[in-house]
């Protein structure tokens, strides 16, 4: 782990959808943030983000977003990628939805 | 009310078409995100934290039946079966696909509504007092003059690029509800010897730099308003700063040259203006005010509605708080709130839309109207209907008896959808109003208006609020500052800040610390939360807020 750097995942907007992805370690975009690639080194996160800036037909907006190791994969450090992880409070909609479809 | 002419038809149409190849090349890869974004959002598509959001104009928040209908099909078949009405009188989705807006946006083309200008550096949708053309106190109805201004602003070549976007309201009546001194020029109708015209204010604004708007002409005769418009944002656009966008509002312009410099810059453009101006074409002048001819008001016996309100105390609690006086004798103006308690504040469902159309053209003369604080108005309707009217709103989940109440709440939708976000502002909109009906007190506490925005940049009005609410984040927990002593009326103020922000659990304690500081310290129940402020300053106000011991003695 590079000295300093704290882990983040890749996470962007849904080209089509508008919804929240994040790239996982075999390069699929998945909906679950507990199935992304957690990063924990600084040249390798710069060049995950360049990967997924370079799929402007498939998502907008990238960025690399702070994220620690839970129990079952990377969860959100910041209360905004929370929000995102799981969608709005007021209704059932969002990620939230994809996660009790799941089960989890 | 207005109906599209061929040419506005023509023109919305073009757009639509225009859009949905933009979109199609996005998709190809033709264009760039960098290319796209700017057009998106001339056709008011946002890219939000979880998904689209199209925000449509309600021109000066007047809607029909049919549209409103059309709303609703929109909500069920590209979104979540619902939307959310805003302050701008804007109603916003917030579930659209990329692929789906060009469709949805010909859905709007084919009841004459669009999303153009409600986004960007543009004149935007032009607001007006939600009680127009009903109002008791109205001098005239506004709405004419807002409709002659958008169709003059619409593509307009010399304001489509502003340094920053453009917000104009209009008021009819010297009570104002259309907050004119929070936008960049706000109209309000007065008469001079008889004849109407307008009392002109410039360089009011929220955001970050709150400021009130200041009169620039005291009296404008009604025939000059197009060319004395023209001329303001033709001095705006020469003297606005486009260097940085924080200080790119008229209000910074005229805040930076001084108001007698930009009055005088603004009057000597005017002068060339007025003088080359052929004035209105009477024929277009006629038809737009036909377009807003009151309805044949039918007069018809009161009984049924002095009767129910001696038989049913639900009913009663509702005609005492939603009713406001009408021009017409046998009629009022009915508010019908969007602030269930618990619910968030402006949405409607799709069900909820159609029934308001329905009751719209039972007993409504079939006029809707948006206003500002997130309600939804029949601005007409006979005394003698209003029981029908209540059940029916009843039926639908409409009928809560809170307007103007403390549950009655302006909230931005903050952190739950909006990318700019630092806090929530709709849980917090929740927890009050589920607190204070459940406390009993909504109804001794009387008029009270709280206003909660989820960033600095105050769409949900906060520093007009008589409490306002901003949430920001302090060390990575959402932290909401209060302010104290806003007023978004006639009487405008910007509220003040009394100290530092609290946790988003300790907001509604302190609230209700303040309120029962509020209802010890009043003369008499008459004496409403603002007129007891003003009188007593923010002190005891703010030891309230801040004595975290005098709800444990109380
Ligand atoms: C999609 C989410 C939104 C974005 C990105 C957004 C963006 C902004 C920004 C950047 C400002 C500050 C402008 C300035 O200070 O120059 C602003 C102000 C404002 N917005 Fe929004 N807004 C959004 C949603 C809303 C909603 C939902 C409403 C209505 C409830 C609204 C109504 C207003 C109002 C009334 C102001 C303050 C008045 C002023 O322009 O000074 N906005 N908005
Ligand atoms: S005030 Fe901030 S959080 Fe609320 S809608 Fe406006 S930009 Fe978004």
């Amino acid at each position: 782990m590079t000295r300093g750097f704290t882990p983040k995942v890749v996470t962007a907007s849904d080209l089509r959808r508008g919804d929240v992805v994040w790239l996982t370690a075999d390069d699929r975009w998945t909906r679950d943030l507990r199935e992304a690639e957690l990063i924990t080194e600084e040249a390798h996160a710069q060049l995950r983000l360049l990967h997924a800036q370079a799929q402007p037909l498939v998502v907008v907006g990238a960025y690399l977003a702070e994220a620690r190791q839970g129990p079952e994969g990377p969860e959100p450090v910041h209360f905004r990628e929370a929000f995102r992880a799981r969608g709005p409070s007021n209704y059932p909609h969002g990620k939230q939805e994809v996660l009790r479809s799941r089960g989890a | 009310m207005y109906a599209y002419s061929d040419f506005d038809d023509a023109f919305v149409r073009a757009r639509v078409a225009e859009f949905a190849g933009q979109v199609a090349r996005r998709l190809d890869g033709s264009l760039t995100e960098e290319e796209f974004r700017p057009l998106r959002l001339m056709n008011g598509l946002y890219l939000q934290l979880h998904a689209y959001m199209l925000r449509v104009a309600i021109p000066y928040g007047t809607i029909s039946p049919r549209q409103m209908r059309q709303l609703a099909h929109i909500a069920d078949r590209w979104d979540r079966g619902y939307g959310h009405f805003t302050t701008r009188q804007n109603i916003q989705f917030n579930w659209p696909r990329l692929e789906d807006v060009p469709a949805i946006l010909s859905a709007l083309a084919d009841v004459g509504m669009h999303a153009i200008q409600t986004s960007g550096n543009c004149v935007r949708n032009v607001t007006a007092d939600h009680f127009a053309g009903a109002a008791a106190d109205e001098i005239a109805d506004p709405r004419p003059y807002a409709e002659l201004l958008r169709q003059w602003s619409t593509d307009h070549p010399e304001f489509s690029f502003l340094p920053r976007k453009f917000k104009i309201a209009i008021s009819g009546s010297p009570n104002d509800r259309a907050v004119t001194r929070a936008h960049d020029i706000g109209l309000r109708m007065v008469t001079q010897d008889g004849a109407p015209g307008f009392e002109v204010l410039v360089g009011g604004g929220l955001g970050r730099t709150p400021m009130l708007g200041h009169v620039i002409r005291d009296f404008l005769p009604e025939a000059d308003l197009l060319p004395y418009v023209e001329a303001i944002l033709s001095a705006y656009n020469e003297a606005g700063r486009r260097d940085n966008k924080y200080k790119a509002r008229i209000k910074i312009t005229v805040f930076e040259h001084g108001l007698d410099a930009f009055r005088a810059t603004v009057e000597d453009r005017f002068a060339a203006l007025r003088a080359v101006w052929p004035g209105v074409d009477p024929a277009l002048w006629a038809d737009i005010r036909a377009a807003f001819a009151p309805p044949a008001f039918r007069d018809g016996p009161t009984a049924a509605h002095e009767a129910a309100q001696r038989a049913d105390p639900a009913y009663r609690a509702w005609a005492s708080r939603n009713l406001a006086p009408h021009r017409h004798p046998g009629h009022v103006i009915v508010t019908v709130s969007l602030k269930a308690h618990g619910a968030t504040p402006g949405d409607a469902t799709a069900d909820q839309m159609r029934a308001l159309a329905d009751i719209a053209e039972a007993w409504g003369y079939g006029e809707l109207r948006i206003s500002h604080e997130q309600n939804v108005i029949l601005p007409h309707v006979r005394k003698a209907d209003l029981p029908a009217v209540f059940a029916a709103l009843t039926q639908a989940g409409l009928a809560t008896a809170n307007v103007d109440l403390i549950s009655d709440i302006i909230a931005c939708p903050g952190m739950d959808y909006c990318s700019l976000a630092t806090a929530r502002s709709i849980p917090i909109a929740q927890a009050i109003a589920t607190h204070f009906r459940d406390a009993g007190l909504e109804g001794e506490i009387g008029p009270m208006k709280v206003k909660i925005s989820g960033c600095i940049n105050a769409c949900g009005h906060h520093h007009v609020g008589h409490i306002g609410i901003l949430g920001l984040e302090r060390a990575g927990v959402e932290t909401y500052q209060i302010t104290l002593g806003g007023d978004h009326t006639e009487t405008a103020a910007i509220g003040e800040r009394v100290g530092p922000g609290f946790a988003g659990d300790e907001v509604v304690p302190a609230i209700d610390r303040l309120v029962r500081a509020y209802l010890a310290l009043r003369l008499s129940p008459d004496e409403t939360f603002i007129a007891a402020f003003r009188r007593l300053g923010a002190e005891p106000f703010r030891a309230a807020l801040y004595d975290r011991a005098v709800r444990d003695a109380a």
